[in-house]
């Protein structure tokens, strides 16, 4: 299959990721953002989830959680295409909710194929949030690794890593079974499960260790393994999204920086040391974008390339997000290096970002596996 | 069917196919001069008859030149020069002689010589029958291009030449330069004009052209002198005291950001016997390291040199995909944004990956073009030393990142 030359980002999908803009820009504001989710500045404050849930409530009335449902499951089947377009917006405000964790739990449900996935995305459908629990203790990013066993349908161990936990209403645990691995579809408040939040850099999401105890859960897949690598694909090119949008602000916001604040008689931006930089972080930011747009076209359109590509747009993300932060710390000079200062919020949803579902170096090393085979 | 190829108009269509048909039965035959790595060192007349001929065949069938109006030489389409190109460029055909003529010269001439003027330099231009060169660079005047010295005097009709260009690619075949002229002393933007001037013809008569030889040991460019040459008034472009905006038309086409499409063939590899076919670019890097040994292994075993490959394929597969994102209208902001960073980008990705190259090579990477052992006859050391060409010439790429900070990120101006 071949990619449409415009990667299918026509008219709907502008439309759509122009309102995605415009509602971030109008309901959380960078200064409301920073109220919200940066009150406290003590590392050992509590650690329950700063959102705010009535404009998520919102976002799931707009459609944004089953834009990439099957329309047989009731969803708008749009493609990862739109989908980037939202998550890149997302980014860009850095806004705390369960999107992507949910967006991700829809495309590996979608690759699951069975009648109880279906029935799960009829919940997204009706407004449930969900976070996929896949990751063991030591951080693991192998499709099959797991800490959790389901054994006659109930799960016990733990998850690690799980995404926006305190925010959503269910869980997607990837489990080790008698026959292979498995996908189980579990409430987040059932009996026996306990979410431990975990103390994280990041202000912007919230992230917990999840300890299941003779859960009851219902399988969504008895193949994990196949399911997570169609679905990792589009997981990767949602977060390099995220990222993409995430650095142009950081761009913009540091460039705004160099024009008005001056030294020397003479605005910042006039010294190279200053300007060159900021252009290669436009550069590089420019190259991730349009990775990540070609992955999201292939994983409709060109299937079979999919994980390559996709590996390509997390790598590239990856090392723009390392770049962009430290741009944009280094050149707001000692305000920069403050809590009051708005830039730390996006350093550390990178940071975060970057690690997520594997940083540059990892995908490095599955793209040469692809590319040119297993080192001897 | 390509990618490119699903939103063609009808006419692209049918125009994609006649070129393909053409090329498939017209591809030139391999020859056994030694073909030069690009246009720019083209050092013997062989050399240059074998190219122009391609250029000349190309031209008569329609594929250069095919969005110039039919008066002007061209073949009077709209948006189908891309088309020849892919088209060319797929087929691995031999590379146009004149670069400067059709990359530069041809838009300049386009948008700011009279009508008549341009009737009379376009159609051999395009053919290739005039090779042309351009006169900007002077010994003090670089990066800092509006400082040029090189002065024309007026009397009467007339303009009295005087100065020194440098860098002169082609000097040395061309028929005509495009040339920036200072005009006043008083002004330094505004002093400057720009002129098409025929230096063949004025060769021993008030102009000179010397090789100048690159650290690869190569010729391929030229100083050229002038000592009161005369040229009419009516060989200048636009208005006088203009020249710097004419000249902006030229970078902009120079640097693959204007509205012109280049005409432009190539790929065509020449071989040493024996020798195997790799793919360019990045990807290349993967048969390289393959068949280079490393600490009992091959490179292609290397976890550092992997990582590398990596990196490269994955700056080149960006830079591919940003120019196919720079005609999406809803994933653009500022449409300058992407193609104002094509020459840097282009030459620092070449400048990367012969490094990276050379080192994949090895021991055997100190092999130069003269050495019977040298891994692919030595490319990849010279492609490393011809790559400062791409990323000095043209502005240099600091000059291309204060382009990009001040036009497209708003900085103010660094001087």
């Amino acid at each position: 299959m071949t990619q449409a030359t415009d990667f299918g980002f026509g008219e709907e999908e502008t439309m759509l990721r122009d309102s995605a803009a415009r509602f971030f820009a109008d309901n959380l504001p960078i200064d409301q953002l920073h109220k919200l989710v940066a009150a406290d500045p003590d590392p050992h404050k509590s650690l329950a989830a700063s959102w705010a849930p009535k404009l998520w409530r919102q976002m799931v009335e707009l459609g944004w959680t089953m834009l990439a449902v099957p329309e047989s499951a009731g969803g708008m089947g749009m493609s990862a295409v739109a989908v980037a377009g939202l998550c890149e917006e997302a980014g860009r405000a850095a806004f705390p909710s369960p999107l992507l964790a949910t967006i991700n739990s829809t495309f590996i449900l979608a690759a699951c194929d069975s009648a109880n996935a279906t029935l799960a995305l009829e919940a997204i459908v009706g407004g449930a949030a969900v976070s996929p629990a896949l990751i063991n203790a030591r951080g693991a990013w192998e499709t099959a690794a797991t800490d959790v066993s389901a054994v006659d349908g109930k799960l016990n161990g733990t998850a690690c890593y799980v995404q926006d936990a305190q925010k959503v209403e269910y869980l997607l645990v990837k489990a080790q079974t008698p026959a292979g691995v498995g996908l189980y579809w579990v409430a987040a408040d059932a009996e026996g499960i306990s979410i431990l939040p975990d103390a994280i850099i990041d202000l912007t999401r919230d992230q917990a260790r999840v300890e299941l105890a003779g859960v009851e859960a219902i399988e969504v897949s008895a193949d994990a393994v196949a399911a997570l690598e169609k679905a990792m694909p589009a997981i990767w090119t949602m977060v390099a999204a995220d990222m993409v949008g995430a650095a142009e602000w950081q761009l913009q916001t540091t460039t705004e920086y160099a024009k008005t604040r001056k030294q020397f008689e003479r605005q910042l931006g006039f010294f190279q040391a200053v300007k060159h930089p900021l252009v290669n972080v436009m550069v590089d930011i420019d190259n991730s974008k349009s990775l990540v747009y070609n992955a999201a076209c292939a994983i409709d359109s060109e299937p079979e390339n999919a994980g390559k590509y996709a590996h390509m747009a997390k790598a590239s993300a990856s090392d723009v997000a390392a770049f962009a932060s430290s741009r944009s710390v280094q050149f707001h000079g000692g305000i920069g290096f403050t809590w009051e200062c708005f830039i730390h919020l996006y350093f550390k949803r990178q940071m975060h970002n970057q690690a997520l579902w594997g940083d540059g170096n990892w995908h490095r090393a599955r793209l040469a596996d692809l590319l040119m085979g297993a080192a001897a | 069917m390509s990618e490119s190829e699903r939103k063609d108009t009808r006419e692209q269509a049918e125009f994609r196919d006649y070129c393909r048909d053409w090329v498939a039965d017209n591809r030139p035959a391999e020859t056994s001069v030694r073909l030069p790595l690009s246009p720019l060192e083209i050092m013997t007349t062989d050399q240059l008859q074998y190219l122009q001929a391609w250029q000349k065949a190309a031209y008569d069938a329609g594929l250069v030149g095919c969005d110039y109006p039919v008066d002007c030489g061209g073949g009077g389409r709209t948006d189908c020069q891309r088309i020849a190109n892919s088209e060319m460029v797929a087929a691995k055909t031999p590379f146009f002689p004149n670069v400067i003529g059709l990359g530069m010269a041809a838009p300049t001439v386009f948008h700011h010589a009279l009508e008549e003027r341009k009737q009379q330099l376009l159609p051999k231009l395009l053919s290739g029958e005039e090779i042309w060169c351009q006169g900007f660079s002077e010994p003090g005047a670089g990066s800092d291009l509006a400082s040029v010295q090189t002065f024309a005097e007026k009397q009467g009709d007339k303009w009295i030449i005087n100065g020194h260009k440098v860098w002169t690619s082609l000097a040395h075949f061309a028929e005509w330069m495009i040339i920036l002229l200072r005009t006043s002393k008083d002004h330094k933007y505004d002093g400057l004009s720009y002129f098409v001037v025929p230096i063949r013809a004025a060769l021993g008569k008030g102009v000179t052209v010397r090789p100048l030889i690159k650290m690869t040991g190569e010729t391929g460019f030229n100083e050229v002198m002038f000592e009161n040459l005369e040229v009419d008034d009516s060989y200048r472009l636009d208005e006088v005291g203009k020249g710097w905006q004419v000249a902006m038309t030229t970078l902009l086409h120079e640097r693959g950001a204007g509205q012109l499409v280049t005409p432009q063939s190539g790929g065509m590899v020449q071989r040493k016997e024996g020798e195997e076919a790799g793919e360019g670019g990045a990807y290349g890097l993967i048969a390289l390291a393959k068949s280079s040994s490393r600490n009992g292994k091959t490179a292609a075993d290397d976890p550092v040199i992997r990582d590398r490959i990596m990196r490269e394929i994955i700056r080149e597969e960006g830079f591919r995909q940003s120019k196919r994102r720079t005609r999406v209208p809803g994933l653009v902001d500022n449409p300058m944004r992407i193609p104002l960073q094509h020459k840097l980008q282009q030459s620092e990705m070449l400048q990367e990956i012969a490094q990276l190259a050379t080192e994949i090579e090895g021991a055997a990477g100190s092999l130069y073009i003269a050495d019977p052992n040298a891994p692919a006859a030595g490319r990849w050391p010279m492609a490393y030393m011809n790559s400062f060409g791409f990323t000095i010439a043209a502005g240099a790429n600091e000059v291309q990142r204060n382009i990009l900070g001040e036009r497209v990120l708003g900085m103010p101006k660094s001087k």
